[in-house]
Protein backbone atom coordinates (compact mmCIF):
# COMPACT_ATOMS: atom_id res chain seq x y z
CA UNK A 1 0.00 0.00 0.00
CA UNK A 2 2.93 2.63 1.09
CA UNK A 3 4.92 1.57 -2.11
CA UNK A 4 1.89 2.06 -4.41
CA UNK A 5 1.36 5.42 -3.09
CA UNK A 6 4.71 6.05 -3.41
CA UNK A 7 4.40 5.12 -7.14
CA UNK A 8 1.52 7.10 -7.78
CA UNK A 9 2.65 10.12 -6.38
CA UNK A 10 5.94 9.86 -8.58
CA UNK A 11 3.68 9.79 -11.61
CA UNK A 12 1.38 12.46 -10.44
CA UNK A 13 4.67 14.43 -9.71
CA UNK A 14 5.82 13.65 -13.28
CA UNK A 15 2.99 14.71 -15.15
CA UNK A 16 2.60 17.68 -12.90
CA UNK A 17 6.52 18.46 -14.15
CA UNK A 18 5.69 17.74 -18.09
CA UNK A 19 2.37 20.25 -17.74
CA UNK A 20 4.60 22.95 -16.55
CA UNK A 21 7.26 22.03 -19.41
CA UNK A 22 4.32 22.33 -21.68
CA UNK A 23 2.71 25.37 -20.67
CA UNK A 24 5.49 27.25 -22.00
CA UNK A 25 4.64 26.28 -25.10
CA UNK A 26 0.73 27.52 -24.98
CA UNK A 27 0.56 31.46 -26.34
CA UNK A 28 -1.16 33.99 -23.81
CA UNK A 29 -1.65 37.79 -23.93
CA UNK A 30 2.00 38.43 -21.84
CA UNK A 31 4.65 35.68 -21.54
CA UNK A 32 4.74 36.30 -17.24
CA UNK A 33 1.38 35.53 -17.55
CA UNK A 34 0.44 31.43 -17.24
CA UNK A 35 -2.84 29.11 -16.73
CA UNK A 36 -0.82 27.37 -13.98
CA UNK A 37 -1.66 23.96 -15.66
CA UNK A 38 0.40 21.59 -13.19
CA UNK A 39 -2.40 22.82 -10.41
CA UNK A 40 -4.48 20.64 -12.41
CA UNK A 41 -2.58 17.79 -10.12
CA UNK A 42 -2.49 19.56 -7.14
CA UNK A 43 -6.24 20.37 -6.72
CA UNK A 44 -6.61 16.29 -7.97
CA UNK A 45 -4.21 15.38 -5.05
CA UNK A 46 -6.01 17.63 -2.68
CA UNK A 47 -9.56 16.20 -3.31
CA UNK A 48 -8.46 12.76 -3.68
CA UNK A 49 -5.47 11.65 -1.64
CA UNK A 50 -4.77 14.62 0.76
CA UNK A 51 -3.71 17.62 1.87
CA UNK A 52 -0.13 16.59 2.65
CA UNK A 53 0.56 14.47 -0.72
CA UNK A 54 -0.82 17.67 -2.60
CA UNK A 55 1.74 19.65 -0.67
CA UNK A 56 4.80 17.50 -0.72
CA UNK A 57 3.89 16.90 -4.56
CA UNK A 58 3.53 20.78 -5.19
CA UNK A 59 7.24 21.46 -3.30
CA UNK A 60 9.28 18.48 -5.26
CA UNK A 61 7.50 19.62 -8.67
CA UNK A 62 8.59 23.36 -7.82
CA UNK A 63 12.18 22.16 -6.99
CA UNK A 64 12.77 19.53 -10.29
CA UNK A 65 10.86 22.47 -12.59
CA UNK A 66 13.19 25.15 -11.00
CA UNK A 67 16.30 22.96 -11.41
CA UNK A 68 15.72 21.44 -15.34
CA UNK A 69 13.68 23.79 -16.99
CA UNK A 70 14.99 26.90 -15.01
CA UNK A 71 17.90 28.49 -12.69
CA UNK A 72 17.32 28.00 -8.76
CA UNK A 73 19.02 31.61 -8.30
CA UNK A 74 16.34 32.92 -10.60
CA UNK A 75 13.25 31.08 -10.49
CA UNK A 76 12.72 29.20 -7.72
CA UNK A 77 12.35 31.88 -4.94
CA UNK A 78 8.93 32.92 -7.30
CA UNK A 79 7.62 29.49 -7.70
CA UNK A 80 8.60 28.49 -4.14
CA UNK A 81 6.42 31.55 -2.94
CA UNK A 82 3.42 31.43 -5.73
CA UNK A 83 3.21 27.56 -4.68
CA UNK A 84 3.05 27.86 -1.09
CA UNK A 85 0.98 30.34 -0.58
CA UNK A 86 -1.81 28.80 -3.21
CA UNK A 87 -1.30 25.78 -1.13
CA UNK A 88 -1.86 27.31 1.70
CA UNK A 89 -5.29 29.28 0.53
CA UNK A 90 -6.45 26.45 -1.55
CA UNK A 91 -6.15 23.73 1.75
CA UNK A 92 -7.97 26.47 4.14
CA UNK A 93 -10.78 26.98 1.22
CA UNK A 94 -11.42 23.38 0.83
CA UNK A 95 -11.57 22.32 4.70
CA UNK A 96 -14.94 24.84 4.80
CA UNK A 97 -16.35 22.41 2.88
CA UNK A 98 -18.37 25.34 1.31
CA UNK A 99 -16.71 26.06 -1.76
CA UNK A 100 -16.89 24.46 -4.89
CA UNK A 101 -13.58 22.89 -6.64
CA UNK A 102 -13.30 25.78 -9.43
CA UNK A 103 -13.46 28.60 -6.63
CA UNK A 104 -10.25 26.59 -4.44
CA UNK A 105 -8.79 26.85 -7.72
CA UNK A 106 -8.90 30.38 -8.36
CA UNK A 107 -7.80 31.21 -5.28
CA UNK A 108 -5.10 29.26 -5.88
CA UNK A 109 -4.29 31.13 -8.84
CA UNK A 110 -4.68 34.54 -7.45
CA UNK A 111 -2.29 33.79 -4.17
CA UNK A 112 0.40 32.28 -6.68
CA UNK A 113 0.10 35.43 -8.62
CA UNK A 114 0.41 37.80 -5.14
CA UNK A 115 3.22 35.48 -3.29
CA UNK A 116 5.16 35.59 -6.83
CA UNK A 117 4.55 39.76 -6.42
CA UNK A 118 5.78 39.97 -2.66
CA UNK A 119 9.09 37.83 -4.35
CA UNK A 120 9.43 40.53 -6.65
CA UNK A 121 9.13 43.28 -4.19
CA UNK A 122 11.94 41.82 -2.03
CA UNK A 123 14.51 40.87 -4.51
CA UNK A 124 13.96 44.38 -6.58
CA UNK A 125 13.59 46.09 -3.45
CA UNK A 126 10.60 48.00 -4.13
CA UNK A 127 6.78 47.61 -3.43
CA UNK A 128 6.26 49.53 -6.73
CA UNK A 129 5.06 46.02 -8.58
CA UNK A 130 2.52 45.65 -6.16
CA UNK A 131 0.49 48.07 -8.18
CA UNK A 132 0.83 45.06 -10.81
CA UNK A 133 -1.63 42.34 -8.59
CA UNK A 134 -5.21 43.82 -9.80
CA UNK A 135 -4.62 42.97 -13.44
CA UNK A 136 -2.46 40.07 -12.74
CA UNK A 137 -5.58 38.73 -10.63
CA UNK A 138 -8.06 39.29 -13.19
CA UNK A 139 -6.08 37.14 -15.53
CA UNK A 140 -5.70 34.24 -12.55
CA UNK A 141 -9.45 34.11 -12.57
CA UNK A 142 -9.52 33.29 -15.82
CA UNK A 143 -7.00 30.87 -15.46
CA UNK A 144 -7.96 29.11 -12.21
CA UNK A 145 -11.91 28.66 -13.48
CA UNK A 146 -10.21 26.38 -16.55
CA UNK A 147 -7.81 25.18 -14.09
CA UNK A 148 -10.54 24.32 -11.62
CA UNK A 149 -13.41 22.35 -14.64
CA UNK A 150 -10.16 20.24 -15.76
CA UNK A 151 -9.49 19.55 -12.03
CA UNK A 152 -13.04 18.94 -11.83
CA UNK A 153 -13.32 16.66 -14.82
CA UNK A 154 -10.43 14.33 -13.27
CA UNK A 155 -11.82 14.41 -9.85
CA UNK A 156 -14.89 13.22 -11.50
CA UNK A 157 -13.39 10.15 -14.01
CA UNK A 158 -10.72 9.09 -11.77
CA UNK A 159 -12.38 7.53 -8.31
CA UNK A 160 -10.04 5.36 -6.35
CA UNK A 161 -5.92 5.68 -7.06
CA UNK B 1 -30.10 30.02 -12.00
CA UNK B 2 -31.50 30.08 -9.17
CA UNK B 3 -30.88 26.50 -7.57
CA UNK B 4 -27.48 27.19 -9.10
CA UNK B 5 -26.57 30.28 -6.61
CA UNK B 6 -28.15 28.25 -4.04
CA UNK B 7 -26.37 25.84 -4.06
CA UNK B 8 -23.08 28.10 -4.74
CA UNK B 9 -24.17 30.40 -2.46
CA UNK B 10 -20.39 31.02 -0.88
CA UNK B 11 -18.70 30.62 -4.17
CA UNK B 12 -20.44 33.56 -5.69
CA UNK B 13 -20.08 35.63 -2.38
CA UNK B 14 -16.34 34.89 -2.48
CA UNK B 15 -15.84 34.86 -6.36
CA UNK B 16 -18.24 37.74 -6.53
CA UNK B 17 -16.45 40.19 -4.15
CA UNK B 18 -13.25 39.44 -5.21
CA UNK B 19 -13.68 40.35 -8.57
CA UNK B 20 -16.37 43.52 -7.73
CA UNK B 21 -12.72 44.62 -5.55
CA UNK B 22 -10.83 44.20 -8.92
CA UNK B 23 -12.94 45.90 -10.94
CA UNK B 24 -12.84 49.06 -8.73
CA UNK B 25 -9.10 49.01 -7.99
CA UNK B 26 -8.54 48.88 -11.85
CA UNK B 27 -10.97 51.50 -12.53
CA UNK B 28 -9.96 53.61 -10.18
CA UNK B 29 -6.16 52.85 -11.80
CA UNK B 30 -7.88 53.44 -15.60
CA UNK B 31 -9.70 57.14 -14.48
CA UNK B 32 -6.55 58.14 -12.58
CA UNK B 33 -4.37 57.90 -15.15
CA UNK B 34 -2.35 60.96 -15.94
CA UNK B 35 0.65 61.61 -18.22
CA UNK B 36 3.82 61.71 -16.57
CA UNK B 37 7.05 64.05 -17.00
CA UNK B 38 10.07 61.87 -16.01
CA UNK B 39 11.17 58.13 -16.28
CA UNK B 40 12.57 57.39 -12.70
CA UNK B 41 15.51 54.30 -13.38
CA UNK B 42 16.32 52.06 -10.20
CA UNK B 43 18.96 49.60 -10.27
CA UNK B 44 18.90 47.32 -7.19
CA UNK B 45 16.54 49.22 -5.25
CA UNK B 46 18.23 52.53 -5.69
CA UNK B 47 16.89 54.94 -7.57
CA UNK B 48 19.87 55.49 -10.42
CA UNK B 49 18.51 58.38 -13.22
CA UNK B 50 15.69 60.20 -13.80
CA UNK B 51 15.12 61.14 -17.79
CA UNK B 52 12.48 63.61 -18.92
CA UNK B 53 9.98 62.25 -20.77
CA UNK B 54 9.81 65.49 -23.42
CA UNK B 55 13.53 64.89 -24.82
CA UNK B 56 14.14 62.09 -27.29
CA UNK B 57 16.19 59.92 -25.62
CA UNK B 58 18.70 55.91 -26.27
CA UNK B 59 20.50 54.81 -22.89
CA UNK B 60 22.24 51.68 -22.14
CA UNK B 61 21.30 50.97 -18.12
CA UNK B 62 23.97 48.60 -16.82
CA UNK B 63 23.99 46.67 -13.71
CA UNK B 64 26.89 44.23 -13.20
CA UNK B 65 26.92 42.24 -16.53
CA UNK B 66 23.51 43.18 -17.39
CA UNK B 67 21.76 45.77 -19.60
CA UNK B 68 18.43 46.85 -20.96
CA UNK B 69 18.28 49.29 -23.45
CA UNK B 70 16.04 52.09 -22.37
CA UNK B 71 14.47 54.34 -25.23
CA UNK B 72 12.21 57.66 -24.60
CA UNK B 73 10.60 58.69 -27.54
CA UNK B 74 7.23 60.89 -28.69
CA UNK B 75 6.58 60.68 -24.70
CA UNK B 76 6.73 56.99 -24.06
CA UNK B 77 9.61 54.72 -22.65
CA UNK B 78 10.47 51.50 -23.45
CA UNK B 79 12.92 48.90 -23.18
CA UNK B 80 14.18 48.08 -27.03
CA UNK B 81 17.01 45.93 -26.15
CA UNK B 82 18.00 43.18 -22.96
CA UNK B 83 20.41 41.16 -21.96
CA UNK B 84 18.41 38.58 -20.03
CA UNK B 85 17.39 35.75 -21.42
CA UNK B 86 13.40 35.88 -20.90
CA UNK B 87 13.07 39.36 -22.65
CA UNK B 88 10.00 39.97 -20.63
CA UNK B 89 10.99 43.87 -20.37
CA UNK B 90 11.04 44.10 -23.94
CA UNK B 91 7.33 42.44 -24.17
CA UNK B 92 5.98 44.99 -22.27
CA UNK B 93 3.86 47.79 -23.25
CA UNK B 94 4.89 51.51 -23.71
CA UNK B 95 4.68 53.51 -20.83
CA UNK B 96 4.12 57.53 -20.13
CA UNK B 97 1.41 57.09 -17.80
CA UNK B 98 2.08 58.12 -13.99
CA UNK B 99 2.71 55.27 -11.84
CA UNK B 100 3.72 52.57 -15.05
CA UNK B 101 6.38 50.69 -14.60
CA UNK B 102 8.71 48.60 -16.92
CA UNK B 103 10.82 45.76 -14.95
CA UNK B 104 13.31 43.67 -16.12
CA UNK B 105 13.47 40.78 -12.81
CA UNK B 106 17.09 39.35 -14.04
CA UNK B 107 18.54 42.84 -13.91
CA UNK B 108 17.04 43.99 -11.18
CA UNK B 109 15.88 47.08 -12.86
CA UNK B 110 12.54 49.32 -13.22
CA UNK B 111 11.70 52.09 -14.81
CA UNK B 112 8.58 53.92 -13.45
CA UNK B 113 7.12 57.21 -14.71
CA UNK B 114 6.38 59.93 -12.23
CA UNK B 115 4.69 63.72 -12.97
CA UNK B 116 7.45 65.22 -10.59
CA UNK B 117 11.32 63.89 -9.03
CA UNK B 118 10.46 65.05 -5.58
CA UNK B 119 8.78 63.02 -3.54
CA UNK B 120 9.23 60.13 -5.39
CA UNK B 121 11.53 57.81 -3.34
CA UNK B 122 9.35 55.72 -1.99
CA UNK B 123 11.63 52.76 -2.29
CA UNK B 124 12.39 50.00 0.47
CA UNK B 125 16.51 49.60 1.36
Amino acid sequence: MKAKKIAVLGMLCAIAMVMSYLEHFIPTPHPAIKIGLPNVIIVFILYRIGVKEAAAVSLVRVLLTSILFGSIGSSLPYSLAGAVLSLLIMVALKQCKVFATITVSIAGGIMHIVGQIIVSCIIMGTAEIAYLIPALAVTAIISGALVGIAGNLLIKKVKKI
Amino acid sequence: MSDFIKKHKFDVILIGSIALILAIILAVFAFSKTEGAFAVVTVNGRQSAVYPLDEDLVVKLTNGDGYNILIIENGDAYIKEASCPDKLCVNQHKIRYNGETLVCLPNKTTVKVVSNVDGETDFIS
